[in-house]
């Protein structure tokens, strides 16, 4: 298990990681001269923390099963390509396609949903608007496994066990608030004086929404799209207890590559890796528009 | 307020575009059956654990049974813990997701209860081919219900028997008997122990689990006299014989057992085995196997024996991977079409000739052992395997009548998380932590509370 939870928090701490180096000399842009080199250095120390089981974990996908497993590890040992032979032989297609569908589309449905409902919580707030905001984030404090069973039977009624758009619809649900919130404080960053001189030019709300909101809230919406995007892809709780042959998503495929009777941990680490790398493209492609979200206030 | 109109307009009409393509999409799994969402009525969807046997099936369906049958098979396989996880929750809600699942003996009796499983003796007795006759009777004992009725058709089977390096033993002078009591293994563990640098006498099993420390342990329980219940289901773990039996197999794994003994489970002995880090282990038969194997440190060096006694005439335990069909299942014929191929002889000689004897799911058929070109690629174990299964007895392993089938456990749903929780104080003892009296007074509670008497809950 712990081999296949890996990517998932390493990748999101990474992305993380990625954007707040590169934002924080802009907001300490004064004090920059004033700040030691040893911070730069910690700095460092704890990307290298982050990425270190990343790396290891790449680098014991090219070693043989029996090196993975030696004890002291062998660091310099022969690399083989043998773990991804292995991984691409299992024929992973159609699990990476069923776990792009689940997330590229419950994505694109949370943004649908998302935007709107920020909009109507910080633009022009409705009444109680922080009610509303309390609810979302309670639909977060039942744990999911606790919600198994009765999803289960749900889905075991209405047919919809080892279906793709089961997950579809879980994760839009369960990415829905988190995507309000952050959507929310995005366009709260909109400035209200940039609104009302739209409006008295004549503007109406969908022009509002396309010229002047759109533009500001480009990289809030790339940085929630990406969050969801990652949230969805390396789901496992749901997508196992959920689906079967058919519906499978690339995380719970990960699982059946560890076996109680043999070697397994290179032929874990390959896939693992050949998983994450969707993630890690969608973390570099959207990093730009990432800093940008997270360091640029809507202002400049 | 038009524009929040027109946002509400369209909140409202994109929740309706999600909830139709859910529908949408029930619509397309429901119509083609719900049980099998894909490929019609020409494939079934089978879940296996992944050991080494299944992934060599899963790679010679499609040759030798897709081409002739022309019915598709799709596969999960999953890690055993994740395997069963999935059984359960599918079978036990008749969810249908699966036509055929890897159960064991261990699930078939209260499967069978519970009707989660599909009584197979109609198929067997149509299909000409399949010889059940043939099916070693412990083994096929297992896989059949409280009516008699058989439920689950053997992949593979084991027992347990006692493996010893011959070379240590003849270097010290020493005779193994061919059927040793605990007695004289702890005797011999004592005599070889440091035998070579850093050899320890004997490898059991000490990490927590129902299915590890446990397995071996309640074989030396039974023979001992003890028993997890009695007949009426009173846990029994304070009572002399599973006392005395624990306090036995913890004192010798504390005194010759292998190094960091509290962790070491069925891969870690193996390890242990084939590196010479101990002189004998007491395990599943299965394991002669990968001891054999080409390559291995101590292939040839190795010697196996029965599992040792103390009160009854025998000990081994009886485990194997079956294939049950769900109740539920719509596709039983092609689902039965399945079981007749993977657990028949012709399977076995399919695999033989495609990846060798040393790979055959054996362990459960008597023309296997009776076959000249297996008994020449087995030659060091094959005997002594055949002679454990077929001398075990699942429906009274110990001195005294039991409630419910099975030797290394007790064939019922609550047993594996009882004795899971009874096992981490086994292997605290093993490990210094605590006496044993104290891991079984807790585990009597545990027992008792844990397991009740099932019979109850009807």
């Amino acid at each position: 298990m712990s081999a296949v939870s890996e990517p998932t928090s390493t990748s999101t701490n990474k992305a993380v990681a990625a954007t707040s180096f590169k934002a924080a000399p802009r907001r300490d842009r004064g004090v920059e001269k004033r700040s030691s080199p040893l911070w730069g250095i910690a700095a460092w120390l704890v990307g290298l923390v982050f990425v270190a089981p990343v790396l290891w974990m790449v680098l014991t996908s090219f070693h043989s099963e029996v090196d993975a497993a030696s004890n002291p590890p062998a660091v310099f040992a022969a690399l083989t390509l043998d773990g991804y032979r292995t991984f691409f032989g299992n024929n992973p297609w159609p699990p990476l396609i069923n776990s792009a569908t689940a997330s590229v589309i419950s994505t694109l449905f949370v943004l649908v949903l998302a935007i709107p409902a920020a909009y109507a919580l910080s633009v022009k707030p409705v009444k109680r608007w922080t009610d509303v905001m309390f609810f979302l984030l309670s639909t977060k404090f039942l744990p999911i496994v606790a919600g198994l069973l009765p999803l289960f039977l749900f889905a075991k009624l209405t047919g919809l066990l080892d279906n793709i758009w089961l997950l579809v619809l879980l994760y839009t649900a369960m990415n829905l608030p988190i995507a309000v919130w952050m959507m929310r404080s995005f366009l709260a960053e909109v400035p209200t004086e940039m609104l009302e001189a739209a409006s008295l030019d004549g503007a109406g709300l969908i022009t509002v929404l396309r010229k002047i909101i759109a533009p500001v809230a480009l990289p809030g919406i790339a940085a929630t799209a990406l969050i969801c995007f990652i949230f969805s892809w390396n789901e496992l709780l749901l997508a196992r207890t959920l689906t079967s042959v058919v519906a499978g998503t690339a995380p719970s495929f990960l699982t059946g590559f560890a076996t109680s009777q043999g070697l397994f941990l290179a032929q874990v680490c390959a896939a693992s890796f050949a998983v994450s790398l969707p993630v890690l493209a969608a973390g570099f492609a959207a990093q730009d528009k990432l800093v940008q979200g997270l360091s640029m206030g809507a202002v400049k | 307020m038009p524009a929040r109109k027109r946002v509400t307009v369209v909140a409202v009409t994109v929740g309706l575009a999600i909830t139709a393509a859910g529908c949408a999409g029930a619509g397309g799994g429901g119509s083609s059956g719900g049980a099998s969402a894909e490929g019609g009525a020409d494939s079934i969807n089978v879940i296996m654990v992944n050991n080494p046997q299944m992934e060599d099936l899963k790679e010679l369906t499609p040759k030798y049974f897709t081409e002739r049958t022309g019915i598709e098979v799709n596969f999960e396989v999953l890690p055993e813990n994740e395997a069963r996880d999935k059984i359960q929750t599918d079978f036990s809600s008749q969810a249908g997701q699966y036509d055929v699942a890897t159960i064991s003996n261990y699930e078939v009796p209260f499967f069978s209860k519970q009707k989660f499983v599909a009584p197979l003796d109609d198929y067997i007795a149509e299909d000409d081919a399949f010889d059940q006759d043939d099916i070693l009777e412990p083994i096929a004992q297992g896989l059949e219900g409280e009516d008699g009725t058989t439920y689950a058709e053997p992949f593979y089977g084991e027992s347990s028997f006692l493996m010893y390096r011959k070379d240590v033993f003849d270097a010290k002078g020493l005779t193994m008997p061919e059927k040793p009591t605990w007695d004289e293994v702890a005797d011999l563990a004592a005599q070889v122990d440091g035998a070579e640098p850093g050899m320890k006498g004997i490898c059991l099993r000490g990490l927590a689990g129902w299915g590890q420390v446990f397995a071996p342990l309640t074989t030396v329980v039974n023979t001992f006299g003890g028993q997890w219940f009695d007949e009426d289901w009173n846990a029994q773990l304070t009572e002399p014989g599973f006392t005395d039996a624990t306090t036995f197999y913890v004192d010798l794994v504390r005194a010759h057992g292998e190094s960091g003994a509290a962790q070491a489970g069925f891969t870690e002995c193996l390890n242990a085995t084939s590196q010479g880090g101990v002189a004998m282990w007491y395990d599943a038969t299965s394991a002669a196997g990968t001891l054999e194997a080409e390559g291995s440190p101590v292939k040839g060096k190795m010697g196996y024996v029965a599992a040792p006694v103390k009160e009854t005439d025998s000990s081994g335990w009886i485990y194997s991977w079956a294939f049950g069909i769900q109740e539920s299942s719509q596709k039983k014929d092609a689902a039965w079409e399945f079981i007749s191929f993977a657990a028949s002889q012709g399977y076995e000689e399919n695999v033989a000739e495609e990846l060798g004897w040393a790979r055959v799911p054996a362990g459960k058929r008597a023309s296997t052992y009776a076959n000249p070109e297996y008994q020449e690629a087995a030659s060091a174990f094959y005997q002594q395997t055949e002679d454990a299964i077929t001398s075990a007895n699942p429906q009274q392993p110990g001195i005294d009548p039991a409630p419910a089938p099975g030797i290394q456990f007790v064939a019922v749903p609550q047993f594996s998380g009882v004795a899971t929780q009874v096992s981490q104080g086994i292997s605290d003892a093993i490990a210094g932590r605590t006496t044993v009296e104290e891991a079984l007074e807790n585990g009597q509670q545990l027992a008792q509370s844990g397991v009740g008497d099932p019979n109850k809950e009807g």
